[in-house]
């Protein structure tokens, strides 16, 4: 066994060039496989890390998985807001422990800004039941401070003291249609989560109004640049309306019965949901394309799986020779079909194991920039279970691919014999 | 020496019938024999049934009818694994060009029969590079720095004889030559019998060297020619 592996071996490093590609075909294949399946784990783990510690989360109704998305994950927009009387009803309910009220649909930069308060410092958890944590400074105090993501102090280069001026929407550079007679100042720099909130700017919920006085319907008013920042201060800032609401519950043995009845409001329709049970929601309708995408790239891996097939079946017309030689020093047809066999199933171990190591070091390349810009954390995703299945996965489907080759080699070698004519 | 005994005979052939399916018999030998230690010349024109022959004797054929022999082995009621084992421990073969495996050094060709067999690794002893050397160098490569050369560096002369040492590595009983000359010239061709002739017989091996040309018989003990013994009688 040990003579036929080096044999196999010695045959690979003779015939390196071709193998070498067929090497890389498998390896490429591993590679994607892989890469779809931590990105599909890591986008998994990342949203399901991004919110920890609420039980509910309201909204105006919409569908469960929009308000999640756009509650904790900043993506999309709410269609429709709760009022503040009603965010006010049920913050006082009796079942609910703590509430945080949050206000979106502004930007800057191309960051979200988001209007909170006090208690979302407090009752704002991600990961394994992780608070936040102030990397400098503090909350806000003033109507004009705001506390700002890591992403968001590191890519704009901001730091305590800084100016920042809020644009209205989400575009990025909104210069001209912005708030810039309302600059604001950062007091506080959070210390990085893995999570939206590093691009998220806070202020607070008053602030969020006052960016909007001269705004109120929809467009800027012409006399919007004259109202003056002390103007600005006196008026009534209290919010009309919110986006959405966190809420933690006294006993986590109510949840549906609270849910039912935020459901059924009277006043004002609202929907509220499980952050857990919207997440398995949103995994349902991305399993489709998930298992489409994995069901593709097992299908590359078969391709590649064949390429070594049939680089070793059209190898052995010239390596006839080679079988014969082998067959009359002795060897049996069990050796020759173990020789091809081996050599399959090591281009197979070898391509995959390189495929590994590809899909690993573009994780240390590549991870950095996922995270930054999808917020999908690869880190967690080292060399695991799922690598070793691949490898041996793979080495096992290349040994029986090789098994076909090694058939036509030990069949062809007990009817050439000894003689094989060139 | 009894002439009839099974263990003075290396090979014995006696009433041998063989045809590949669907053809005309090829070979038809009633009786052909190879002593132990014996140097015999088989004449045999391309056609003659020799590669069949050979092919039998070398257990990777079975025939129809008849006895065939190796060392007292009666090859044709043995399993196809145990006749590879008596090729493995007991033959060594050269064929007439392309013997060595491309991608194996000198070195590694010449020991490449040990890998097959426990019975001539053990009778090589540790140093198998050394035997290779020594092989070698009985067989006129001295030069060391071809040891570690590829097999498709070398000249076609130097190949047979990288053949010779490999087929009498591990001191088989026998050593079957296939036209191992045919692409040499005159003068190596010679040298190159003189030899493997030697060195058999100095490892007590015996030789059927198997070959077209009637001029290499003087070289030998004993000459057969295969046409004569073979009633099949197919034509060239």
């Amino acid at each position: 066994m040990k003579a036929l592996f080096a044999l196999a071996w010695k045959s690979l490093l003779n015939r390196r060039a071709s193998v070498m590609l067929t090497l890389l075909a498998v390896a490429l294949s591993v590679a994607l496989f892989l890469g779809v399946d931590k990105a599909r784990t890591g986008a998994r783990e990342g949203f399901g890390h991004t919110i920890s510690g609420t039980d509910l989360i309201i909204g105006a109704p919409t569908g469960s998985v929009n308000l999640l998305l756009y509650s904790v994950f900043r993506m999309g927009n709410a269609t429709a807001e709760i009022s503040w009387p009603t965010y006010q009803e049920l913050a006082a309910r009796d079942d609910i422990a703590w509430t945080v009220p949050i206000s979106l649909g502004d930007s800057h930069r191309g960051f979200r800004v988001m209007g909170t308060d006090h208690a979302y410092f407090e009752h704002y958890q991600y990961g394994r039941g992780q608070p936040l944590r102030f990397a400098k400074g503090v909350e806000m105090d003033d109507l004009f401070d705001a506390v700002i993501g890591a992403d968001v102090a590191r890519e704009l280069g901001y730091d305590i003291g800084s100016p920042l001026v809020l644009s209205h929407g989400l575009g990025k550079a909104d210069f001209g249609s912005g708030h810039e007679n309302r600059p604001f100042r950062v007091v506080g720099i959070l210390a990085p989560t893995g999570t939206p909130v590093d691009r998220t700017v806070i202020v607070s919920l008053e602030a969020i109004t006052a960016i909007h006085v001269g705004w109120e319907t929809g467009a800027k008013n012409p006399l919007a640049d004259t109202i003056t920042e002390d103007m600005i201060r006196s008026f009534n800032l209290t919010p009309k309306t919110i986006t959405a609401v966190y809420a933690g519950l006294k006993r986590k043995g109510t949840i549906l019965r609270t849910r039912r009845e935020i459901n059924t409001n009277k006043s004002e329709p609202l929907m509220a949901i499980i952050p857990g049970e919207a997440l398995a929601e949103l995994w349902s309708v991305t399993a489709m394309a998930e298992r489409a995408l994995l069901a593709v790239s097992i299908f590359v891996i078969a391709v590649g799986v064949v390429s070594i097939l049939t680089s070793i079946l059209t190898s052995l017309n010239e390596r006839r020779r080679e079988m014969s030689i082998l067959r009359a020093v002795g060897a049996r047809p069990g050796h020759i079909f173990g020789l091809l066999t081996l050599e399959a199933g090591l281009i197979g171990f070898l391509g995959a194991l390189l495929g590994i190591v590809i899909v690993h070091v573009l994780i240390l390349i590549a991870g950095p920039i996922v995270m930054q810009r999808y917020g999908i954390s690869l880190g967690g995703t080292g060399p695991g279970m799922t690598d070793l299945l691949t490898l041996l996965a793979v080495t096992g489907a290349s040994l029986l691919a090789g098994a076909i080759p090694a058939w036509a080699a030990f069949r062809r070698s007990l009817a050439d014999g000894l003689s094989v004519k060139l | 020496m009894l002439p009839d005994a099974p263990s003075t005979d290396a090979i014995r052939v006696e009433s041998l019938r063989f045809a590949w399916p669907g053809h005309p018999p090829v070979l038809d030998i009633d009786r052909f024999t190879l002593a132990r230690g014996e140097k015999l010349f088989l004449r045999g024109p391309s056609g003659s049934g020799k590669s069949t022959l050979l092919g039998l004797i070398a257990g990777v054929l079975s025939p129809e009818t008849g006895t065939i022999e190796v060392l007292g082995n009666g090859m044709a009621a043995l399993s196809a694994a145990k006749r590879d084992r008596i090729r493995a421990d007991h033959l060594g073969v050269i064929f007439q060009m392309f013997n060595l495996v491309p991608y194996l050094s000198v070195t590694g060709n010449v020991t490449l029969p040990l890998h097959f067999s426990p019975a001539r690794r053990a009778k090589v002893g540790k140093d198998t590079e050394g035997e290779a050397r020594r092989l070698l160098g009985r067989l006129g490569l001295t030069d060391e720095t071809l040891l570690d050369r590829r097999v498709s560096d070398l000249s076609v002369g130097q190949q047979q004889r990288v053949a010779a040492a490999r087929a009498l590595m591990g001191g088989p009983d026998i050593v079957i030559a296939d036209e191992p000359t045919s692409a040499l010239d005159a003068d190596v061709r010679d040298r190159f019998i003189e030899l493997l002739s030697e060195e058999a017989g100095r490892t007590g091996a015996a030789l059927l060297f198997v070959s077209h040309d009637a001029s290499l018989a003087r070289q030998f003990d004993r000459a057969v020619d295969l046409s004569e013994i073979n009633r099949a009688g197919v034509s060239a």
